[in-house]
């Protein structure tokens, strides 16, 4: 099932290229690829037995066995959800494309089904070599389609953007030979732990770059502002998972050492994204600069998550990354349409937008109520989480955090009244209409998406890494030790390390505990 | 009488065959009626490579021990016969390219001589055993070098080009020798196995020094590279596609026989000396690559960058790296004759040296040349679904055994500059629109070119190809590799 997803959509970008056909069945079949890639997935999420915590699904082929790199990939109980947000953010995104017409229709679709393979196999890929590949491959799509289909600054962003993102992920090449060496394998459901800073920043050098968080992030306001409005959706919404998703799988759970050492660091940097990304997006002056740079605090908040590696967090950040995901794709599409709508996308002569548009108004307001995390919606329960995890590290984070929580709603507050309320602006005619069907038929499952997390939040945030109940208990006993009695802890330290799985398949919330009580 | 040694004609046929393609093509310049000479030329190298490329696996197959061949002057084993199916391989998409390239009637037939030539000699010069064989090859095919070179009187910069190459070549082959008599002054023995039975002292390695210089020259590495640029520029472009692909594989192959056979004992000075030569070939090659605008200059600076790569395998001096060598070859000398031929491709469109301004649009108006070139470029820069990556994450991983991480780090600072140029091109061919595009286009349809159409999409196969059958080829290598003392 794993591979199915990843070979069906770079078979269908195959035949859209190799077959020739016009437009309308260009589109229609990289929308029908797109939406039997979310089928496979729900057939998939059906059969995922949640009571176990390892990995299912896993399917394994040689690849080259010199150096024991193979073909593996598989599913978490928190990457299917990502593979989920993937598959479902893509067929909206596709589907937008087809609906709004993109020049060289062929070119295109292909290249965003190809997208769309590389980056469900990021989220499956259980060998490091794998995972660099699909991580690469992801730029390979996304580079053609800013750079061919983009705004008028697009070579400049594609420049900027690739050269960024490729100086970390050669870092994490160079990182991934070292590491992969030295422990004799590349697979990473066998690959033991490393202590070794240096290895651990090459690779955080890419997750952070691709994420981005602070000071990194050059790229991100000209590659989301000049690409079409569905790959900044794409971008934002799915790729920047990517990255956090290596720290998850990859940077805390094979580093707990170095984690543990450069922690405080690595938050720091989160926080400045965070309160410094929602400060800008309440300056930003246009629509997509808005959800741009809330992007970059959210993913700022998602690494808290991470980076506070507890029950909590971890839960909390896997939640919010679907949040995000499906929030942000929604946003830039609804800000396509708004500029198709008023031919800018700036907020100063956007206004009044919600006179005589209804559907407009109620499908804006939605999710930016969402995106706002009030009480009661999945975004407001994802970062709950995060903050009452990030909390057990240290209270200052999560005054932070929280403060952040109230930038986000005065800048999706602002974007609100900008486009829809206040008086009528320059380039809003009444010739503008309201959402088209096709328009709603994109969002409005985007939305129900996220009004069915908000319903329910524990869907996620109680499925992600499992439910094995004896083995949760020990690992809950094992962090009250690390939080009151060093001495409890060690003893308890020594005990796990008897008990707990070593070496095979270790899942997450076990080796944080053992690795955090050091 | 003096006794003849025993012959082993069977390990001499991919080197026969070449060199009956090349008579036969030469009598066809005389024997055959013009209209027909450029049809027969093309057939017969294309049948001699053919041939030569049927001997080598075959000899592949049945060389599991490496034995000497005509007093052990030449060798024939796995490491021999693979090079030789790299160079074959070669050169039949090199007389592919060539086929339709705008050329006077009058010399084409000798043209396919000398390509069948060249490649004899770089068959003979990967079998070479000992120090006499190895000049004597690196003369044979360098000579067939020189003259392809100039051989199109009508290419501006040609006439330059064969005889910059002729001159700095000529140079490299002089220290090479020079080095050659050193080492046997020193040892007394001509044979690469022999050579390392006696102790180096200072003269053997002075002599070792100047072997890799003139291996290096051939291998076009920094800093023996200056010819590069030039003779790859005004080199008719099948030539360069050939010469890039097949003179580099051959001074690499046979550089790391020469330093693990003879110079065993020596290995922490070559080392660092080839490791130095890599990071200077990367270092230069990959900035001066930034700069360019004429796509074959560019590319020549890249093929320099490309040797820094292998060049990092060579270093590593284990069996990793020798393996690493060999997989590399196999992308990198399909995607620089792909790489070469596209351009051969819209230089026929045009008529003019195409640089990145008149490659605008390029990918659009012609989709599979476009395409194909930008897995050429993803595969040079080594991005993964292309053999390139596979490639570096070899040659660095080899670099890493060796215990220097600091030239995987630097092999990686490299990859990323040249990103920039390679990436460069894709934005040429797909971001720019052709009204930027600097000529008016002569008008009616691009030449159709089937041959040239068969060869790149061949490249395209082996380029993405490799990235996915690893283990076959990795077994290739490795059984290859076997051969050496490593």
């Amino acid at each position: 099932v794993t591979t199915t997803l990843i070979i069906l959509p770079a078979v269908a970008a195959l035949v859209i290229w190799l077959v020739p056909m016009n437009r309308i069945s260009a589109g229609s079949l990289a929308v029908f690829a797109a939406l039997a890639e979310v089928g496979v997935w729900i057939q998939m999420l059906a059969r995922f037995d949640f009571s176990q915590s390892g990995l299912q699904f896993s399917q394994q082929r040689n690849w080259f066995s010199d150096l024991n790199v193979s073909y593996h990939v598989g599913v978490y109980a928190f990457s299917v959800w990502l593979v989920g947000l993937t598959a479902v953010v893509m067929a909206a995104s596709i589907a937008y494309a087809f609906w709004a017409g993109r020049d060289r229709p062929r070119a295109y679709f292909g290249l965003m089904l190809l997208l769309d393979s590389a980056i469900v196999g990021v989220f499956v890929a259980q060998d490091l070599l794998l995972f660099y590949a699909f991580f690469e491959a992801m730029l390979i799509p996304l580079y053609v389609l800013v750079g061919v289909w983009g705004g008028p600054g697009r070579i400049g962003a594609t420049v900027k953007f690739v050269i960024y993102t490729m100086a970390g992920s050669l870092l994490m090449l160079a990182s991934v030979i070292v590491y992969g060496l030295s422990k004799g394998t590349f697979d990473l459901t066998k690959i033991p732990t490393s202590d070794n800073k240096w290895i651990f920043l090459g690779f955080a050098a890419a997750f952070a770059i691709k994420a981005p968080l602070f000071p990194l992030h050059g790229w991100l306001p000209d590659a989301y502002r000049e690409s079409p409005p569905e790959i900044a959706g794409v971008l934002s919404g799915v790729v920047s998972k990517a990255a956090v998703y290596g720290f998850l799988r990859i940077g805390v759970t094979k580093f707990p050492g170095p984690t543990h050492d450069l922690r405080p660091l690595i938050l720091a940097l989160a926080a400045i994204g965070l309160v410094y990304g929602s400060l800008l997006a309440f300056r930003a002056p246009d629509f997509r600069g808005v959800v741009a740079y809330s992007s970059l605090a959210q993913m700022g908040l998602i690494t808290f998550g991470v980076f506070a590696v507890n029950d909590l967090g971890l839960n909390g950040s896997v939640l919010q990354m679907v949040n995000h995901g499906l929030l942000s794709a929604t946003l830039f599409l609804l800000a396509a349409m708004v500029e198709r709508r008023a031919t800018t996308g700036e907020l100063g002569r956007l206004g009044g937008m919600a006179r005589g548009r209804p559907a407009l108004a109620t499908v804006l307001m939605t999710t930016g109520i969402i995106a706002l995390a009030v009480p009661l919606s999945s975004a407001f329960a994802g970062e709950f989480l995060i903050l009452a995890g990030i909390f057990q590290r240290g209270w200052g984070w999560a005054v932070v955090g929280a403060a952040a929580m109230v930038l986000a709603a005065m800048y999706m507050l602002r974007l609100i009244s900008a486009v829809l309320h206040r008086d009528p602006g320059p380039s809003v005619t009444d010739a503008a209409l309201d959402l088209r069907p096709a328009e709603l038929g994109v969002t409005v499952p985007l939305i129900a998406c996220l009004l069915a997390l908000s319903a329910w939040p524990a869907a996620i945030s109680g499925h992600a890494f499992g439910h094995n109940r004896a083995q949760n208990d020990v690992l809950h006993q094992f962090a009250a030790g690390c939080r009151t009695d060093a001495a409890q802890a060690m003893q308890q330290l020594k005990l796990a390390a008897g008990s707990a799985p070593t070496g095979n398949a270790p899942t997450l919330i076990e080796h944080y505990f053992v690795t955090d009580c050091r | 009488m003096i006794p003849r040694p025993h012959v082993d004609w069977f390990a001499l046929a991919p080197i026969n065959a070449l060199l009956a393609a090349a008579a036969i093509a030469l009598l066809a310049a005389v024997l055959v009626p013009r209209r027909w000479r450029r049809l027969t030329g093309a057939v017969v190298c294309a049948l001699g490579y053919a041939t030569a490329f049927g001997f080598a696996i075959a000899l592949y197959v049945r060389s599991a021990h490496g034995t000497g061949v005509v007093s052990n002057a030449l060798t024939r084993d796995r490491y021999t016969a693979l090079a030789q199916i790299f160079l074959a391989a070669a050169g039949l998409l090199a007389t592919g390219v060539s086929f339709r390239e705008r050329m006077r009637d009058d010399h084409v037939a000798e043209y396919y001589a000398l390509l069948a030539a060249a490649g004899s000699g770089m068959a003979f010069f990967v079998a070479s055993n000992n120090l006499m064989t190895l000049f004597l090859g690196l003369e044979w095919l360098s000579i067939s070098l020189y003259i392809l070179c100039a051989v199109d009187r009508d290419l501006i910069g040609g006439l330059e080009a064969g005889l910059k190459y002729l001159i700095v070549g000529s140079f490299g082959s002089a220290v090479l020798l020079f080095g050659s008599a050193l080492v046997y002054g020193e040892t007394g023995h001509l044979d690469f196995a022999g050579i390392n039975t006696v102790h180096h002292s200072s003269l053997a390695v002075f002599g070792l020094a100047m072997l890799i210089v003139g291996l290096g020259f051939k291998a076009s590495a920094a800093p023996f590279h200056m010819w590069t640029p030039d003779v790859y520029e005004g080199a008719p472009t099948p030539v360069t596609a050939f010469m890039a692909a097949a003179t580099k594989t051959v001074a690499l192959v046979v550089m790391l026989r020469v330093l693990t056979v003879a110079f065993a004992q020596d290995d922490k000075l070559w080392t660092v000396a080839v490791a130095v030569i890599a990071v200077v070939s990367l270092t230069i090659g990959n900035f001066a690559a930034l700069v360019q605008r004429n796509v074959k200059r560019m590319l020549a600076y890249s093929s320099i960058s490309q040797a820094g790569f292998m060049l990092i395998a060579i270093a590593s001096d284990n069996a990793l790296g020798a393996r690493a060598l060999l997989f590399y070859l196999i992308p990198y000398a399909a995607t620089s004759i792909g790489a070469f031929a596209v351009v051969a491709a819209r230089e026929r469109e045009l008529g003019v040296p195409v640089t990145f301004e008149n490659l605008a649009g390029f990918g659009w108006e012609r989709p599979l040349l476009g395409v194909a070139m930008w897995t050429f470029m993803l595969g040079f820069a080594g991005f993964p679904l292309t053999g390139g990556f596979i490639g570096k994450f070899y040659a660095f991983s080899a670099a890493y055994r060796h215990g220097w991480t600091w030239l995987v780090i630097v092999g990686v600072v490299a990859t990323l500059v040249s990103l920039y140029y390679y990436l460069g091109i894709v934005r040429a061919m797909f971001m720019r629109r052709p009204e930027e595009l600097q000529l008016a286009p002569v008008g009616g349809s691009p030449p159709r070119e089937t041959v040239l159409q068969t060869v790149v999409v061949t490249c395209v196969v082996v380029t993405v190809g490799s990235f996915f059958a690893v283990q076959p080829l990795i077994d290739l290598a490795k059984n290859a590799a076997d051969a050496l003392p490593l």
